[in-house]
């Protein structure tokens, strides 16, 4: 009992990403029509805006210690941060620490001209060509972003450690009255930072006037631009909301794992399942699928369950999404008429 | 001592193995320019393959070790200080190059992936004229490659790869490996283990799911288990998972006390991260403390795992810390040139290059054949491990193994590990018909010249 419940809160850590991923995609497809395979390279662009705000607080000058010696015997050059001048080493430190929440704010004005720059100087021009173009075009860009990210930053993971507040671990059986089951602070919060990040969303198109204009251009585009409104306008807004998603659910996996250059890729195509499964341009079908597979994927990775069906780990996903796809063809919330002309 | 001819048994190797020689190495035209073996130097230049992953997972360790080959050449050339080679036991190399040629190099990428890899040396092969192909990061890679040097009869010289396989059931007769390897990290760490955590333990082992990962837990469990040490459980993972917590969170649900990370590079950063935010190294288990260990270290990776590696054990093949003359010059040299100290990547190729151009000049000949049997059985000492056998039974360097620990309070990014234990030789020597060499049937095969 204590391991199915274990599996299911890492299922919905995963699930979180996923969902999180799967939302912008939808998003970008329901609106614009555009397969994005670029999806996963916002995903990475994010994780290294908290990477980029650790090294500008990091920022340092060169002090020589005469009393220690470098690896070549030479007196030790010690990195100060700026921040420790203006306000004392302590406080500097902590200022670093909180380094991957300050990044929110930060990647926020970042990834909403990424997404701008992204959708009006390349993704527009492929409106109207085959989904075919459309994927070869993005997963091009996808590479091009990761090299371009690997060339600054190099192909190691890079630690991006969460604040030390919250780098512990909760002890959440002794809540419900079992035992050894503990996980960690931090993935307790990506999980309701995303579910504060999907209501958010939801509100956004359900209760704005901006996001009935949204929603009325994705179920008839030509008749609301007929209606004098911009939808291209909005559109190109709803691709930066949907790169401001996958950059925040960026930022806040980096103390999950450390991010590297190829983070993007790694989560792409599994996102690209869950919104087969979910149903393509079906918003609460990418959420759910994404919590549905994370935790079907956590369960599969139980040793019992590899011990009875090898390898199943790492297929599951697939398998489910082939018996998805058989018995429900739209997937679970797909709508009728989205990609079949 | 040098050699001025090739003996009866290189020639009688040359023909048997020039007999196997695949079609697309033995074409007309393949022949015709290269008389005797294959890329025969010609000119006052010789050239030198670097076969090494320029893009992909490995590449920071990649481009190290592209430093080392180009400090290695500038050395051999007579440029630079000289690096390792005064302190190198062996007096050939004078500066001139390899038997008076100068040293010229290609590179290629591997991209660490097995056919990448192996397209990239057969280019440089027929194309660049290589007449020894040397690197890589990776034991699916170094495999791969050797074996397509062994067809175009060339000398591979591996860069690092720790897998058992490389110089046990998939050894080669024209393949070479300098780095230490899985039993010997086993061998090493289990009595450092033993010590610091006791002999009555239960290890839970995480896998990476391909060659490497499988031979090092088979090494650490049976060398652990000659301890007493019992294991619990050993699980495979998808080489290309990120998270592992799926994967951690059963371990709680165990009686283990221990928990072994046999993964590497990005997966090794991952689970150890994983495993570390999963509260496991404050845990209680048996009334004993919770321990990870990490079998194969590298620097370059354990900076991506930040403070998680701090006292967590592994090995490593050598480390800038060593005192010895060879790694202090060594350190010395890429550390003036480069601005940081060298990994154990950079060291071992760089040493690989040495050991390569040395064998050249005893055998006083570019062929592969007569170059493998003055590497085979050569002894020598002065480049960083202590004094070395490189075994002809197996063409497995035989040396010193550093047992080491992530270190408490690091001074700089590049002082990550300090070195708890030099493990002697004797002590991860092992036959070379070990079972988890692939017993008796392994083989190196027959020299193959090509050409």
């Amino acid at each position: 009992m204590e391991a199915i419940v274990l599996q299911v809160l890492n299922g919905l850590d995963k699930g979180s990403a996923y969902a999180l991923i799967a939302l912008g995609l939808t998003l970008i497809f329901g609106t614009l029509g555009v397969v994005n395979f670029a999806h996963g390279a916002l995903f990475m662009i994010g994780a290294f805006c908290a990477v980029t705000l650790q090294r500008l607080l990091s920022l340092s000058h060169e002090v020589v210690d005469e009393t220690r010696t470098d690896f070549l015997g030479n007196p030790l050059k010690v990195d100060v941060p700026y921040l420790a001048d203006w306000f004392g080493v302590d406080a500097a430190q902590s200022i670093i620490n909180w380094s991957v929440p300050l990044a929110i704010l930060f990647s926020i004005p970042i990834m909403i001209v990424v997404g701008i720059a992204m959708e009006r100087g390349l993704i527009k021009h492929f409106y109207k060509r085959p989904h075919a173009d459309q994927i070869l075009v993005t997963f091009g860009l996808a590479i091009v972003l990761q090299e371009i990210i690997k060339a600054i930053y190099g192909a190691n993971p890079i630690p991006t450690p969460a604040p030390p507040a919250f780098t512990g671990s909760f002890d959440f059986g002794a809540l419900i009255g079992m035992e050894n089951i503990i996980y960690p602070y931090w993935r307790l919060i990506y999980f309701g930072f995303a579910m504060v990040i999907i209501a958010g969303v939801f509100a956004f198109l359900q209760f704005t006037t901006f996001g009935m204009v949204v929603r009325a251009g994705m179920a008839d585009r030509e008749t609301v631009g007929m209606l004098g409104i911009n939808i291209d306008k909005r559109f190109t807004i709803m691709f930066a909301i949907a790169a401001c998603v996958a950059g925040l659910a960026g930022v806040m996996y980096t103390p999950i794992n450390s991010p590297n250059y190829h983070m993007g890729m790694d989560f792409l195509v599994l996102s690209f399942v869950v919104v087969v499964v979910g149903g393509m341009g079906s918003l609460p079908g990418a959420v759910l699928a994404g919590f549905l597979l994370g935790i079907l994927e956590s369960f599969a990775s139980m040793g019992q369950v590899i011990d009875l069906l090898p390898g199943i780990n790492q297929i599951i996903i697939y398998l489910v999404a082939i018996v998805i796809l058989l018995t429900r063809p739209r997937g679970l919330m797909g709508r009728k008429g989205v990609m079949e002309e | 001592m040098s050699k001025s001819d090739l003996s009866r048994r290189g020639v009688l190797k040359a023909g048997a193995a020039g007999l196997a020689t695949p079609t697309i190495f033995t074409g007309a035209a393949w022949a015709a320019s290269h008389a005797g073996f294959t890329n025969a130097p010609e000119g006052d230049t010789v050239t030198l393959g670097f076969n090494v992953p320029q893009t992909g997972p490995y590449a920071d360790e990649g481009a190290d070790e592209l430093r080392a080959y180009e400090l290695a050449v500038e050395h051999l050339n007579g440029g630079g200080d000289g690096g390792m080679i005064p302190t190198f036991s062996s007096k050939t190399l004078e500066g001139n190059g390899i038997l008076g040629k100068k040293v010229e190099y290609v590179t290629g990428d591997t991209q660490t992936k097995s056919d990448a890899a192996r397209a990239s040396a057969k280019s440089m092969i027929e194309k660049d004229g290589a007449i020894m192909i040397t690197g890589g990061s990776s034991s699916g890679v170094a495999v791969a490659v050797q074996a397509l040097c062994q067809e175009a009869g060339v000398i591979f010289m591996a860069g690092l790869t720790h897998s058992n396989d490389t110089t046990g059931k998939d050894r080669k007769a024209n393949g070479f490996r300098h780095f230490f390897n899985s039993y010997m990290s086993g061998a090493a760490l289990a009595p450092v283990l033993s010590n610091a955590y006791g002999a009555d333990r239960k290890a839970y082992h995480l896998t990476a799911d391909y060659n490497w990962g499988y031979t090092t837990e088979e090494a650490v469990k049976q060398a652990t288990e000659a301890m007493g040490w019992e294991t619990v459980n050993a699980v495979k993972t998808p080489l290309t998972q990120t998270d592992f917590s799926s994967y951690i969170a059963p371990v709680l649900q165990t009686d283990a006390d221990v928990l072994v990370l046999n993964h590497y590079g990005g997966n090794m950063v991952n689970s150890l991260t994983n495993a570390v935010q999963f509260g496991l190294r404050d845990k209680l288990v048996n009334g004993k403390q919770f321990e990870i260990v990490v079998p194969l270290y590298s620097r370059l990776m354990a900076r991506g795992a930040g403070a998680n590696v701090k006292g967590i054990f592994g090995s490593t093949n050598w480390h800038w810390s060593l005192p010895d003359a060879g790694s202090q010059a060594f350190t010395r040299s890429f550390g003036t040139k480069y601005g940081f100290p060298p990994s154990q990547a950079a060291h071992t190729c760089y040493v690989q290059t040495l050991l390569y151009a040395d064998a050249v000049n005893r055998a006083g000949s570019f062929n592969p054949c007569a170059v493998a049997e003055a590497l085979e059985d050569f002894e020598f000492d002065g480049l960083g491990n202590g004094p070395t056998l490189y075994r002809g039974a197996d063409h497995q360097c035989f040396k010193d193994v550093l047992v080491v620990k992530g270190k408490e309070n690091p001074t700089s990014e590049f002082d990550l590990l300090e070195i708890v234990e030099v493990t002697p030789v004797a002590q991860v020597t092992y036959p070379p018909d070990h079972p988890q060499m692939g017993g008796a049937e392994a083989s190196l095969g027959s020299c193959n010249p090509g050409a």
